[in-house]
């Protein structure tokens, strides 16, 4: 993989691996691989974005081979860890049922769980997040749980079993960026699995402000797929999840509600 | 006796040879079974067995497999 950021390994220097479930990975980003307007311009914008995490979803093979729709035709599995998601379930049922299916097409045990209470805002249905978090747990599944911002929700996934909890930044493709920095805040606070913001950044800005909480990561499609450039954009969240992540690792200065000068007030001219 | 019987395939009415086994009717879609899953009723059918599982009237078939997403 080309290394774009000279100084990628200056800002990680004193980072450690983010491990969930027992797997250790290099990069805090991960991307999703839809909506793409086509897959040599998502190849390279995963590249540019420097996952190793890639989401993918699980859909009918298309009968009359109309198109080629298999990402694995683009995707090496054997350089990408390909995280399969139960998106566009809306119970705890069909949310196994797409889990299952996903492990058995997939090359790991991992899941990320999504099961959605509302059409509108896609916000996620906790009872049955919980529910299908169990059964999943029990199937020796790495979980990964999609859901919102509330802290007794995550702490309830962490007892469930799950392997990260990941809490949004705002809904799914509304780019509206972290919505509630201080809930995300505490979940991660409270929480001992890897807290991965998913879902609802939509600039770098988004993404460095993200990471300055102290998340361990961030997982993001739609703010990378639907940029005019999505290249460019990669790269840019690239930068910005390892600028945010460096900067919580230094530690920010104190908010002031007054001024406070820079430079010195002896040594003025009378 | 050559009647052929109607199963359900993605959600599709298909009409398949009778006694036609998953492994065969992969064969006859064009479809490589090293690149789909195959849930037969609702149970997942490993590739071991996709030659040992016969298709009955009625069956329902999901043939699924990985696609961009987020």
């Amino acid at each position: 993989m080309k290394t774009e950021t000279p100084n990628r390994h200056d800002a990680t220097m004193h980072d450690s691996p983010l491990t969930i479930g027992g797997r250790a990975f290099q990069s805090r980003l991960m991307v999703g691989t839809g909506k793409y307007p086509d897959n040599a311009t998502m190849l390279r914008a995963i590249d540019a974005s420097g996952a190793e995490i890639v989401t993918v979803a699980v859909r009918r093979v298309d009968l009359d081979r109309s198109k080629d729709s298999s990402v694995l035709h683009h995707l090496d599995p054997k350089r990408f860890f390909l995280l399969a998601n139960t998106a566009g379930c809306y119970t705890a049922t069909d949310a196994v049922r797409y889990a299952r299916l996903g492990r058995e097409a997939g090359f790991n045990d991992f899941v990320k769980l999504e099961v959605i209470g509302d059409q509108e805002t896609l916000l996620p249905d906790v009872q049955g997040l919980l529910e299908a978090a169990k059964i999943l747990v029990k199937e020796d599944f790495k979980v990964l749980a999609y859901t919102n911002e509330d802290l007794v929700t995550a702490l309830r996934l962490e007892d469930a079993g799950c392997a990260a909890v990941m809490p949004l930044a705002s809904p799914i493709g509304s780019g509206l960026g972290l919505l509630n920095p201080f809930s995300v805040r505490t979940i991660k606070r409270r929480l001992q699995v890897p807290v991965v913001v998913d879902a609802g950044v939509g600039t770098a800005s988004d993404a460095c402000v993200t990471m300055e909480q102290g998340v361990d990561g961030i997982l993001m499609n739609t703010a990378i797929a639907a940029a005019q450039d999505p290249v460019a954009m990669a790269r840019a969240m690239r930068l910005a999840v390892d600028a945010g992540r460096a900067a919580f690792l230094a530690g920010r200065m104190p908010r002031r509600e007054v001024a406070f000068p820079s430079s010195p007030t002896e040594g003025m001219l009378d | 006796m050559n009647a052929k019987v109607d199963v359900v395939i993605n959600g599709e009415h298909r009409s398949v040879p009778p006694g036609v086994t998953l492994l065969e009717l992969l064969a006859e879609l064009a479809l490589d079974p090293r690149a789909v899953v195959v849930e037969h009723n609702r149970q997942i059918v490993r590739r071991p067995a996709l030659g040992d599982v016969r298709v009955a009237p009625g069956d329902a078939i999901e043939l699924v497999h990985f696609v961009g997403g987020g």
